[in-house]
């Protein structure tokens, strides 16, 4: 039933209300025709009697309550998708911009998805080699995951994601079929450009998606842009057997476009005027990651979020860590130190990667060293705390050497620039740094473990500082 | 006929009617979605739909049942793995595929299987509601026991032969003092929101061993005992929910998921599929029942998943059961409230929330219990719940109600958790009420001296709180000697002790004895050593020893079955501190 009207009673920010209206259903598709020849989207948002709220996606701008016709679609929004996706170029509505025409269409999806049944779903099990130690070793990424990246501005967070899709996609030559799927949200056009760049460097832009709604780009559209992104992920992974990658950036911009048109709505904030349903809606996006039974394919997640002043206690990085898989934090201390990638490896976490790694996956020593690595880790940031207080002088000899062991760990470990390690030189490397500690102070493995992984010398040969000090300190000590 | 006025999400409103109840059970609109009536007034009725409203138009009927929200119960719950609204997700499986259908219509339990009924009452018995007329084995763990359902007394006045029937296959018909005859077959009806009934509550007497030692030993709950578990993200709720429905001695698990991740709800259900319980040497799966609201299904089925979870766990009660309620994550059915609240257009309280959340909090703690049945059994529930407090700050409302209702308190702590510290309990914030009502179970079953080492256990952990203070100002070095012992050993409680890995096989679970043991040498090399400093001995001396690392790892290289080998800890610490005299 295509109704049209004609006129509004109301407009107010990004919505527009309507009289009179009848045999609507919630959450319909409406097509706004102005009197200068143009189309505008909306969507029903509200349905009071016959008292219709729509939230225009482009924006209410030089609407006026005379000028337009509406048209309801009968449908919810949906998206047409096929293979042909793969290479081309989106704006945030799903509308193609690349000047290469419409897409051929398969099958036509409903962007807001369904909820996957935890029946259907596969446990994600295998392991996404990324070459990144400080992820491959303590935040493995897993196939089917939602990891995000949480930063801040000024940090090299896209570098990265690029850096991971990399050398995630190159280094995997199994016949498996995967895409690359992008949505940026409110990001700059320098951003979108460098991931379309890279992309084209890395050679894999024939097996990406772009959604791209900038900067400049109308707000409300925003909050279709990663539904788009999303229904094209699951389509490629869940219908076409593909192992699907999609890098989001930037949530944030999505919550406050968000939390834009709640209060247009004059719904009743939460914490910092974001909407009480803000947890519910970003879990409509992160949840739709993942493997399911049917398919060969996989939905496998890396958000970017941008935390607002650097703190991790914000609703939206708070909300988005209760959702995900785990996050991965970047530091900007490490940066500021030069360290690449300046990741936190405290707070960062994946929450699959204890079925992902170990023997069969990675290797059996994986967990022991993971667990070592951060214990002897966060005793140093101890240490740390200590010496900002009385001095490094004053420190004892182990707390000294934990210091060194935590410098020697920021400097090799973690820090590896845009090198490609494999996950072998990664947990070698861990052994490596863990051996120069003392042997009885690596309380989280076991005997057989350390027999089999434990070289003092080697270690102390290889970072090659026999003569240090607090070596000498400790072997007084010892004799 | 009603029709629906207006529609906002999950809630909806019906125009001038008078035909509803409160917390009747609708069906709305021509997909038939399931909702409830939570507020009326003379010009509208207003309704929160348990499913999307996406697609719904005003003008659509509205069919009212006439009663409240209820779960069907019988034979069948047990391994199966249901949504918020107890629908079988299996089922919707087969029937939609992997995507939930709004509207979805399917039977909760299977009426065309048969069980083996074997019947344990005859013609001429007086039986009334929560009587055991039949038994049925639900899996080779559990029988599931037949119960009168409510409002049903009187005589019998036939009996079925044992052998297989169907759910719904009458078994048993009773005439009332009316001489009305009811049909009685293996299932009921049960409003999620009301309490079924007992004939007493009982005192707490029995703890809920879950082979955790900070639990069993530090913090420990009772059987029918209620716990609340906050922790920020990453700090291992989840995981401290699974380790908890793995291994603690209740008969059934009830675990819901309430609004957390779908690959977790997986997770849970392929590892509970295969890890074998000890004990009787079959699949876990045998004992539980999952509840799966993932955080993007519809936020009222959220609020309703708890209710349904604690609903299924007083039914196993009343047939004499130990249950365990996990509820990952109670926050999530909070947000759930204040959502709905939201829409309403309610007047918040704190943080949005509604100002009637304390007393939700309260109604569904004050479920658990240790109750004396209708049919004189013994039976529990104990409820744990987790609580993800917004920011990881433990005064957000929903963390600090909690604390009122509950009796335990299990901090989970960001620090402890980043040092991959698990479980990361934090043992200067957390609490047990229990351990006065307890303390006559321990002192009888396991020795006096458990909760003794227990006490010197918490001493030593509060001094060294005491202690760091001084050390991050100053550091360790200016300590006098004792001090610098006492830092040690309380290093070797927290990482041989408390820190527990659940993915090494002996360490998963440790039976109360080995806890015991493990307590007893530690404190033994305590008070040697203490001896040993007293004759004026440097610290550093009996540090380079080892012996206090030994100690450390003896939770690895003792297996839970070869307890004997202590023998030669005591021997090694002797030897070690001897060497130093």
């Amino acid at each position: 039933m295509n109704l049209q009207y004609i006129g509004l009673k109301e407009i107010n920010g990004p919505l527009i209300f309507l009289n009179h209206v009848k045999g609507i259903a919630f959450e319909e598709m409406v097509e706004i025709k102005l009197d200068n020849g143009t189309t505008r989207h909306g969507r029903v948002v509200e349905i009071n009697g016959d008292l219709v709220a729509i939230l225009v996606f482009e924006g209410t701008h030089s609407l006026s309550l005379k000028n337009t016709t509406i048209k309801f679609l009968g449908k919810p929004m949906e998206i047409g998708l096929s293979e042909n996706i793969l290479g081309r170029v989106f704006n945030g509505l799903g509308e193609p911009i690349d000047d290469l025409g419409p897409v051929y269409v398969d099958r036509y999806f409903d962007i807001n998805g369904s909820a996957l049944n935890p029946v259907a779903r596969v446990y994600p099990r295998d392991y996404i080699n990324t070459g990144i130690s400080s992820i491959d070793g303590l935040t493995t990424l897993i196939r089917g995951q939602k990891l995000p990246i949480f930063s801040g501005s000024g940090m090299p967070h896209n570098d990265l994601a690029v850096q991971i899709v990399r050398q995630a996609k190159l280094s995997d030559q199994r016949k498996e079929k995967f895409a690359i799927i992008f949505a940026a949200m409110g990001v700059t056009h320098d951003v979108a450009n460098y991931f379309k760049r890279s992309f084209e460097e890395a050679g894999v832009s024939d097996k990406v998606v772009m959604y791209l709604n900038l900067a400049d780009d109308p707000i409300i559209e925003r909050l279709l842009t990663p539904r788009c992104a999303l229904s094209a992920a699951e389509y490629l992974a869940f219908e076409k057997d593909t192992h699907v990658l999609v890098v989001m950036t930037d949530i944030t911009a999505y919550c406050e476009a968000l939390r834009e048109f709640s209060s247009s709505k004059g719904e009743i904030p939460g914490r910092k005027g974001y909407p009480g349903y803000l947890y519910s809606d970003l879990a409509s996006l992160f949840e739709r990651a993942g493997i399911v039974k049917s398919s060969k394919g996989s939905v496998t997640q890396i958000p970017i979020l941008s935390m607002p002043n650097d703190d991790i206690t914000h609703p939206i990085p708070d909300l988005t860590g209760y959702i995900t898989e785990g996050q991965i934090v970047l530091d900007r201390e490490l940066h500021q130190r030069g360290i690449y990638p300046p990741i936190g490896v405290l707070p960062s976490l994946s929450r699959l990667m204890k079925d992902g790694i170990g023997s069969g996956y990675t290797r059996e020593d994986h967990q022991p060293l993971m667990n070592q690595l951060f214990a002897s880790y966060a005793q140093v940031m101890d240490a740390r705390s200590l010496a900002s207080v009385i001095g490094e002088d004053e420190l004892s000899p182990a707390d000294k050497n934990l210091m060194e062991f935590g410098r020697l760990f920021e400097e090799h470990f973690i820090s590896q620039g845009h090198k490609n390690r494999s996950i072998t030189d990664t947990l070698d490397l861990g052994w490596r740094l863990l051996s120069f500690l003392p042997k009885d102070q690596l309380d989280r493995t076991d005997e057989m473990i350390l027999d089999r992984f434990y070289d003092h010398e080697d270690a102390i040969n290889f970072f090659n500082i026999e003569d240090s000090v607090i070596i000498n300190e400790l072997k007084k000590e010892g004799n | 006929m009603n029709k629906v006025y207006s529609i906002n999400g999950p809630v909806i409103k019906v125009k001038n009617s008078t035909d509803f109840q409160i917390m009747e059970m609708v069906f709305v609109g021509d997909d038939k979605l399931l909702g409830e009536v939570i507020s009326i007034s003379e010009e509208f009725t207003v309704i929160q739909v348990y499913e999307s409203t996406v697609g719904l138009k005003p003008g659509e009927e509205i069919i009212s049942t006439g009663e409240p929200i209820s779960v069907t119960l019988g034979p069948g719950l047990l391994t199966n793995i249901f949504d918020g609204i107890q629908r079988p997700l299996n089922k919707i499986y087969e029937k939609d595929g992997k995507f939930i259908k709004a509207g979805t219509n399917v039977d909760t339990l299977d009426y065309d299987k048969e069980w083996e009924v074997h019947f344990l009452v005859k013609k001429g018995d007086k039986i009334n509601f929560g009587h055991v007329f039949g038994e049925v084995e639900e899996t080779t763990l559990i029988t599931h026991r037949l119960l009168v359902p409510s409002g049903i007394e009187g005589e019998v006045k036939e009996v079925k032969k044992d052998g297989s029937y169907k759910l719904k296959d009458v078994l048993v018909v009773v005439e009332d003092k009316h001489g009305n005859k009811h049909e009685l077959n293996m299932i009921q009806r049960w409003p999620i929101k009301k309490p079924r009934p007992t004939k007493e509550r009982l005192p707490l007497s029995i703890p809920l061993i879950s082979g955790q030692r900070v639990i069993d030993t530090l913090f420990p709950i009772a059987k029918g005992g209620t716990a609340g578990v906050p922790g920020g993200f990453g700090t291992g709720k989840t995981m401290m929910q699974h380790q908890f429905a793995k291994w603690c001695d209740a008969d059934i698990i009830v675990y819901v998921g309430c609004g957390e991740r779908g690959n977790e709800m997986t997770q849970t259900l392929e590892e509970f599929s295969e890890l074998i319980d000890p004990k009787s040497n079959r699949p876990l799966i045998e004992r539980t029942v999952l509840i799966a609201n993932t955080s993007n299904m519809p936020v009222a089925a959220r609020e309703a998943s708890i209710y349904t979870g604690v609903v299924i766990a007083e039914f196993y009660r009343d047939m004499g059961y130990h249950v365990a309620v996990m509820a990952d994550s109670t926050s999530r059915w909070a947000e759930a409230l204040r959502e709905i609240s939201g829409r309403l257009e309610e007047m918040p309280a704190e943080e949005g929330f509604p100002a009637y959340l304390p007393s939700r909090i309260a109604q569904f703690y004050e479920r658990a219990g240790y109750m004396n049945t209708m049919s004189d059994r013994k039976g529990s529930v104990s409820i744990i719940g987790a609580i993800s407090p917004q920011g990881s700050d433990f005064s957000e409302p929903v963390t600090q109600n909690t604390k009122r209702f509950v009796r335990c308190f299990w901090a989970l702590d960001k620090e402890l958790a980043y040092a991959r510290h698990y479980a990361a309990i934090n043992w200067n914030q957390s609490y047990s009420e229990y351990i006065s009502d307890l303390s006559k179970w321990y002192n009888k079953q396991v020795g006096v001296e458990f909760l003794e080492s227990r006490q010197q256990f918490i001493k030593i952990l509060a001094e060294e709180n005491k202690l760091m203070e001084i050390v991050k100002l100053i550091g360790k070095d200016v300590l006098p000697e004792d001090q610098k012992l006492l830092l040690e050993i309380a290093r070797v409680i927290r990482v041989g002790y408390l820190q527990q890995n659940a993915f090494h096989k002996d360490d998963t679970f440790v039976p109360l004895e080995k806890q015991l043991m493990m307590m007893n040498l530690i404190l033994y090399l305590y008070k040697e050593a203490s001896i040993i400093i007293k004759q004026g001995k440097a610290f550093s001396l009996l540090l380079k020893t080892n012996i206090f690392d030994k100690v450390i790892k003896v939770k690895y290289d003792i297996p839970n079955d070869q307890l004997v080998l202590f023998d030669n800890y005591y021997k090694l610490i002797d030897e070690a501190l001897h060497s130093v005299k």
